[in-house]
């Protein structure tokens, strides 16, 4: 989308850390991607919303390699993504994700949840993770439930857990995957609350959600995604007020009249 | 608008807390025992016209045969005498066979003046396993020094050969030890093989893949007497001259191949109940295949599956005795042997019913042991 591609607002450092490059994505003769161009600033906040089925997850998920693309072009952080095992695991290690089931590991406790990544893949010593994860707990405010199992947890604590463990490994990127579609009204705010938290603290952000307020007020860019491809990319001023296509007018009809 | 009821307003409810203070205030007694029991045996026994026919059938063959089992097997029976004479005079079980025939049933070929050495053996091996068992002990620090100790003793003696032990060739170990040592090696050997064949099976290189469906189908087609024959018969031949295996050595490796076949499946029931999500996660967080298969993947997929392979290792335990065929003499084909004895052979029942409870008192312990350990693997977890 060429006018999509003007509206975009370069951040102070200007740095680019994510780029995709006419990459598409197909599940056998399904397309899921359709050319997709968007470049990712450091410190940037980019939230994605569109209809189901639109793409929106398997675009973040080419991000980290959790789908592969057929064609174009991914760059994360200096590293190319392509079959190379060694680069997919460089890449793995810059970016953390959440997801919208948790996907705790129900058989270790929290802090080992926590702690695990760092010592087996930054080679941590034990203490140091599990200093380093309570710290983590801590800033995410649930360090009292560090020696329980995820199951004796609620919703949002498990996924405040979920945000500590990818924030253990010191990511400068994380992409989030409709973090707060799977728990209780009122739990959603203790969960924005901490994602609010890292924004403010710099982090570089890709975010799937359909909380508006979220998008109103942290993200730097708002992408509307439809059918495989991106439609719409501006800053979420312009977005809400403004929106170009008759497409995304739909879709903010839609979900704003609820 | 709920304030009304909200449990902040502590005065009006203070009746209801004295309830909660004293709960049994309002509570009934329960039904008594008596009542109890006939609305059991009414809903169990007799709920319609058939189940109280066959409980009738039942009772009254139990009443017949229980008494006479008792009878034959404790009040009449001779616990101890070396005389057959004895035994043959008298109309219940004659022990006295286990008691006259307990070392060659319990060892075997093994040279008589030596079973002292396979009594060391059997008490560390128990103890190890015992302490195994334990969960206290659960800790790499402990269980691998202690095995290794066990099994230099164990190897020791039932070898010998130092410490001026006479050698003794494993074409003459048998009983109780050698279904031991088939027990252990096969489970010990087959269980590594059956993970790496279920993870194979999973495995998203087609030539791992097909490797490992071949090895799996091909040899669960196939019944374990003609796996042991090939073992023991057929491999042989198929070896360049000069190179040999010791035949129980070819044995263990026929039943554990065996073995790793169907606990391969079993476990891999466990692998695909682990949800996508978990093996994302780990991808996300940077953890290689293998840290994210033995520390995320396989520790729930063998809890899940845990009935399962408790199911094959206890069988794995009784299928030690198909040796009888291939002419190793374990617990069950000593005992064959020994009851060709002209002067105690009348006596084989009470012979049998003896390996029979060695092979219950090991299979049942592992069987209660497998539900305390899915008891310990669901605490404090609700997954
Ligand atoms: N593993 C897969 N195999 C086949 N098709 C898939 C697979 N994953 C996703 N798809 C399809 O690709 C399309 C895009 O899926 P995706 O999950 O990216 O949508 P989404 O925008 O995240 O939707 P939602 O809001 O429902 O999460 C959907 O039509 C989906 O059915
Ligand atoms: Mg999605």
């Amino acid at each position: 989308m060429p006018g999509a591609r003007k509206t975009r607002k370069k951040n102070e450092t200007g740095e680019t850390i994510i780029t995709l490059e006419g990459v598409s994505k197909w599940f056998g003769d399904f397309q899921a991607l359709r050319d997709i161009n968007l470049t990712v600033d450091k410190g940037e906040r980019v939230v994605v919303c569109g209809p189901s089925g639109s793409g929106k997850s398997t675009m973040i998920r080419c991000i980290n390699r959790l789908e592969n693309h057929q064609r174009g072009r991914i760059v994360v952080d200096g590293i190319e993504l392509t079959d190379n095992l060694k680069n997919i695991e460089a890449v793995r290690r810059e970016v953390g994700m959440v997801f919208q089931s948790f996907n705790l590991f129900p058989h270790m406790r929290v802090i080992d949840n926590l702690a695990l990544a760092p010592m087996l893949v930054r080679q941590m010593p034990k203490k140091d993770a599990e200093e380093m994860a309570l710290g983590y707990l801590r800033r995410v405010q649930i360090e009292e439930q560090a020696y329980k199992y995820p199951g004796q947890l609620s919703g949002g604590q498990q996924q405040r857990v979920a945000i500590a463990r990818s924030l253990c490994m010191q990511p400068r990127i994380m992409l989030f995957d409709e973090p707060t579609s799977a728990l209780d009204p009122e739990m959603i705010k203790e969960v924005l609350d901490v994602m609010v938290e890292l924004a403010e603290d710099g982090m570089t952000m890709v975010v799937v959600t359909h909380e508006m307020g979220f998008a109103r007020t942290v993200a730097n860019r708002v992408i509307f995604m439809d059918d495989a491809e991106i439609v719409e990319i501006a800053p979420p001023e312009t977005f809400f007020s403004k929106p170009k296509s008759d497409r995304t007018k739909l879709f903010l009809s839609q979900i704003l009249t609820h | 608008m709920t304030d009304t009821t909200a449990p902040i307003a502590a005065p009006p409810r203070a009746e209801g807390q004295a309830d909660t203070d004293q709960p049994r205030s309002r509570q009934q007694p329960p039904p008594t025992e008596k009542i109890a029991v006939l609305r059991w045996m009414k809903e169990n026994l007799f709920a319609s016209p058939g189940n109280t026919l066959l409980t009738i059938i039942l009772g009254a063959a139990l009443i017949y045969w229980v008494p006479a089992f008792i009878k034959w097997g404790f009040i009449d029976a001779i616990w101890y005498t070396p005389d057959p004479e004895v035994c043959r005079q008298s109309d219940g079980a004659c022990w006295a066979v286990v008691a006259e025939k307990h070392r060659p049933m319990l060892f075997g070929l093994y040279p008589y003046e030596e079973h002292w050495r396979l009594v060391v053996a059997l008490a560390v091996y128990l103890g190890s396993f015992t302490i195994t068992l334990i969960r206290r002990f659960w800790h790499w620090q402990i269980l691998v020094p202690l095995w290794t100790v066990a099994i230099a003793v164990i190897s020791t003696m039932l070898w010998g050969g130092v410490f001026g032990l006479t050698f003794v060739e494993t074409s003459q170990w048998g009983g109780l030890p050698l279904t031991m040592v088939l027990f252990s090696g096969t489970v010990v050997l087959g269980f590594p093989i059956a993970i790496l064949l279920a993870l194979g099976r999973r495995s998203h290189l087609p030539l791992i893949k097909a490797t490992s469906v071949t090895i799996i189908e091909s040899l669960r087609g196939v019944p374990l007497i003609t796996i042991l024959f090939v073992a023991v018969n057929v491999f042989p031949l198929a070896l360049p001259d000069g190179l040999e295996f010791d035949k129980l050595v070819r044995v263990m490796v026929g039943m554990a191949i065996f073995f790793a076949c169907y606990q391969a499946e079993v476990i891999r029931g466990g692998l695909q109940a682990i949800p996508r999500g978990q093996y994302e996660a780990a991808e996300s967080l940077g953890l290689s295949y293998w840290q994210m298969t033995t520390r995320i993947i396989l520790p729930q997929a063998l809890r899940i599956a845990l009935p399962g392979i408790m199911n094959h290792i206890i069988a794995a335990l009784k299928n030690t005795s198909f040796v009888l065929i291939i002419g190793l003499f374990d617990i069950l084909t000593a005992t064959t042997a020994v009851m060709q004895d002209p002067l105690w052979r009348r006596w084989f029942v009470e012979a049998y019913l003896f390996v029979a409870a060695v092979y219950f008192f090991f299979c049942y312990v592992l069987s209660k042991y497998s539900q305390q350990v899915e008891r310990w693997l669901s605490e404090g977890r609700r997954f």
